[in-house]
């Protein structure tokens, strides 16, 4: 066993793959949030609230219908994907043609009403929620112990950052879309309800943060809170990715990830500021964010 | 017509002075964490504990007029400072409760020793504040740093878990519960492997799981509170800790924490706690008072101790008939013994330092828990010469000698 800067290489090992797991989640929320200011133009500060409303979903799923995590999965996303639908279609719309700051502090508030509701209601401390049985154990790769639920989260965010990536990249819908944001009336003009899309389009990244929420019940504590101490994080991770870029979003979170992860091993009580640290770093060199284009 | 009334009121209140000539008016603030991660373990709570307090004294003392706010201090030992100096000096507070959070608690005794007035700390851990920081306005009631590190660190090095290793948070409670534990362990024998200082409020722990895992450490003592250490168990069990033969001791694990992990998670967790709502009749019927204001929730021994600690103020104001100078109550703690249905009886230390007994619990397995709440079975119980730290080893300056 070799030793790098006095670590030894498998504890390094082992702190990459945790690093790349973590990114996995980062990856996912800011890459709802990537969608929603893409598309909408709106800074969604209620992204935090909306993925604690994801894992609280899962615990209610549980609670009163007695179904577990797999439909959860379906299930909770769809249901507060439709809250999203509601508050696109309630407030967000009226602001599109408003500034910024408009969007960023009405979803503020929301994310201060949904967490505040949550904390009457269910208290602070947190709810248990457990891992499924059918991903309990895990494996042991010799430099680390693998949780198999670990390994089910980096696939299942992999897979739902490439798909996203590729619909709206790549296919006919995400053409519109792309379309739809960069001249809304034209696109109107070819008989295409782009109200309607962008409305979906909320409800979309409001539904990704919800299923982050999901993957995320089963391993962190389950407390109205968990949202608002990670989303600034993943705004941090939005803005050096390049505000609404989605392959910036993806790349920038799984990175990211594993810079966090490898401070925790060299200078822990840095760790959650070592990302703000890189923020400062990318503004100064590239104002737009790594893979941002500039206005 | 506002204005009239109040003139009444005055009236009233000097036409009253002449013949209630005890007549004591006290102002109690309730600073905790209301908002965030302490909030189930003081918060909302410790107000409705310090309500059941009043009530039940004035019951028996009608000339004791007690009026109770609240505040949040968010965690930040500047916000803090700010409500309580306000209080202070605006509303005119006579004595601050439980406060969660060493850090803010430390700002805040040291605002109260300045003022005058009285600190009664039930949520804060850090030794300290009977210790190098302590003064003749703040009394540390229910448990802190030293006992819980007496409690379960030896206990745990006794059966056996003498090599550890520690997750603790980086901050003035954590640090002190880290430094207090190691110094027990040592002392029993043990030996300390490693460390990790992670940022409070901390989402994933599976870096430090890691290389608590990696240091074959026997016991990884976790010098965290709340949603800290609620990520660090769950996610302990998902990486393998417990099946791989090593073991977490909550060094300060509440029965809300206990709660929000569920007990197959929990299970078998050893811990110390001074207060257990489930432990005799009288804590029971208390459980039941308060619950009809926090339904469906569980005290833990935070609020149990506001309600104590409140008590034992009122007695030492009523006694005194007076409630404006700080050092002058605190001393009157001090002398008169504590007695109340929650903790049953005890004393204030010349150096502020609330002593009773401590109990070692450990959290019980799913089929062995009956009922909701059914959390801890009884391990060892801890008399209270022994609970908490001789008085000449805090190095407090007012123990001269």
């Amino acid at each position: 066993m070799f030793e790098i800067f006095g670590i030894p290489s498998t504890a390094l090992f082992g702190q990459l793959l945790i690093g790349l797991i973590n990114g996995s989640f980062y990856a996912l929320l800011s890459l709802g949030l990537a969608v929603i200011f893409g598309m909408l133009n709106i800074i969604n500060f209620s992204h935090g609230a909306q993925y604690m409303m994801g894992a609280f979903a899962a615990y209610l799923i549980l609670q009163y219908s007695g179904l577990g995590y797999w439909p959860a999965l379906i299930i909770a996303p769809i249901l507060v994907g439709i809250t999203g639908i509601l508050v696109e279609r309630l407030f967000l719309q009226w602001l599109y043609k408003l500034d910024h700051l408009y969007g960023l502090l009405l979803t503020f508030g929301l994310a201060l009403i949904f967490e505040g509701v949550a904390r009457n209601y269910f208290g602070s401390a947190g709810l248990p929620y457990t891992v499924p049985e059918s991903l309990r154990g895990g494996l042991n790769l010799g430099f680390m112990f693998l949780p198999n639920y670990r390994a089910w989260v980096v696939a299942a965010s992999l897979v739902v950052c490439f798909g996203t990536w590729f619909v709206i990249e790549r296919t006919r819908l995400g053409a519109y879309l792309r379309a739809a944001t960069e001249n809304p009336t034209l696109v109107r003009a070819f008989g295409i309800n782009v109200p309607r899309m962008i409305t979906l389009t909320y409800g979309f990244g409001v539904a990704l943060a919800a299923f982050a929420g999901v993957m995320a019940a089963p391993i962190y504590n389950v407390s109205p809170q968990m949202g608002s101490e990670l989303i600034i994080v993943v705004f941090a991770v939005v803005v050096i990715g390049g505000m609404g870029s989605i392959l910036g979003a993806i790349v920038t979170g799984f990175g990211l990830g594993v810079i966090e992860g490898l401070t925790k091993v060299f200078f822990p009580e840095a760790s959650n500021t070592v990302i703000f640290v890189i923020m400062a770093i990318v503004l100064l060199v590239r104002p737009a964010g790594l893979f941002g284009r500039r206005a | 017509m506002r204005r009239f009334m109040g003139l009444a009121a005055l009236a009233a209140v000097l036409a009253c002075g002449g013949a209630h000539a005890q007549q004591v008016n006290v102002k109690i603030g309730v600073l905790s964490d209301m908002s965030s991660l302490y909030s189930d373990i003081g918060g909302p709570g410790s107000v409705a504990a310090a309500k059941l307090a009043v009530e039940d004294f004035t019951k028996s003392n009608p000339n004791v007029k007690v009026e109770i706010i609240s505040g949040d201090h968010q965690n930040k030992p500047d916000i803090g400072s700010q409500i309580a100096n306000q209080w202070f000096d605006v509303d005119k507070v006579d004595m601050i409760v439980d406060t969660p959070n060493s850090g803010v608690a430390l700002a805040v005794s040291a605002i109260t020793a300045a003022k005058n007035k009285v600190f009664l700390v039930s949520g804060a851990a850090a030794s300290d504040l009977t210790g190098p920081k302590c003064n003749a306005n703040t009394i540390h009631w229910t448990y802190d740093t030293w006992m819980l590190a007496n409690g379960t660190g030896t206990a745990l090095v006794k059966t056996g878990g003498d090599t550890w290793f520690f997750l603790t948070s980086d901050y003035a409670f954590g640090h002190a519960l880290e430094r207090d534990t190691a110094a027990a362990v040592e002392k029993a024998g043990g030996k300390v492997l490693g460390k990790v200082r992670h940022p409070l409020n901390t989402n994933d722990f599976s870096s430090f799981l890691l290389q608590a895992q990696s240091s074959k450490a026997k016991i990884i003592g976790l010098a965290n509170a709340g949603g800290d250490t609620i990520n660090s168990i769950k996610q302990g069990a998902e990486f393998g800790i417990v099946k791989g033969g090593q073991k977490f001791a909550g060094l300060l694990v509440f029965a809300s924490d206990v709660a929000a992990l569920g007990l197959p998670t929990a299970q078998g967790l050893t811990l110390t706690e001074t207060w257990y709502w489930d432990m005799n009749d009288a804590n029971r019927a208390w459980t039941k008072r308060w619950q009809t204001e926090r339904p469906g929730k569980f005290p833990t021994m935070v609020q149990a101790g506001v309600y104590s600690a409140v008590t034992h103020y009122l007695k030492s104001v009523a006694a005194l008939k007076a409630s404006s100078d700080g050092k002058a109550v605190v001393a009157e703690m001090k002398k008169l013994p504590t007695d109340d249905p929650l903790f049953g009886k005890g004393t204030v230390r010349a150096d502020g330092r609330k002593i009773h007994p401590a109990y070692l619990f450990e959290v019980k397995a799913p089929s062995e828990s009956k009922y909701p709440g059914d959390f801890y079975k009884l391990r060892a119980t801890i008399p209270a010469d022994q609970a908490f730290r001789p008085l000449k080893e805090g190095n407090c300056p007012l123990v001269s000698g």
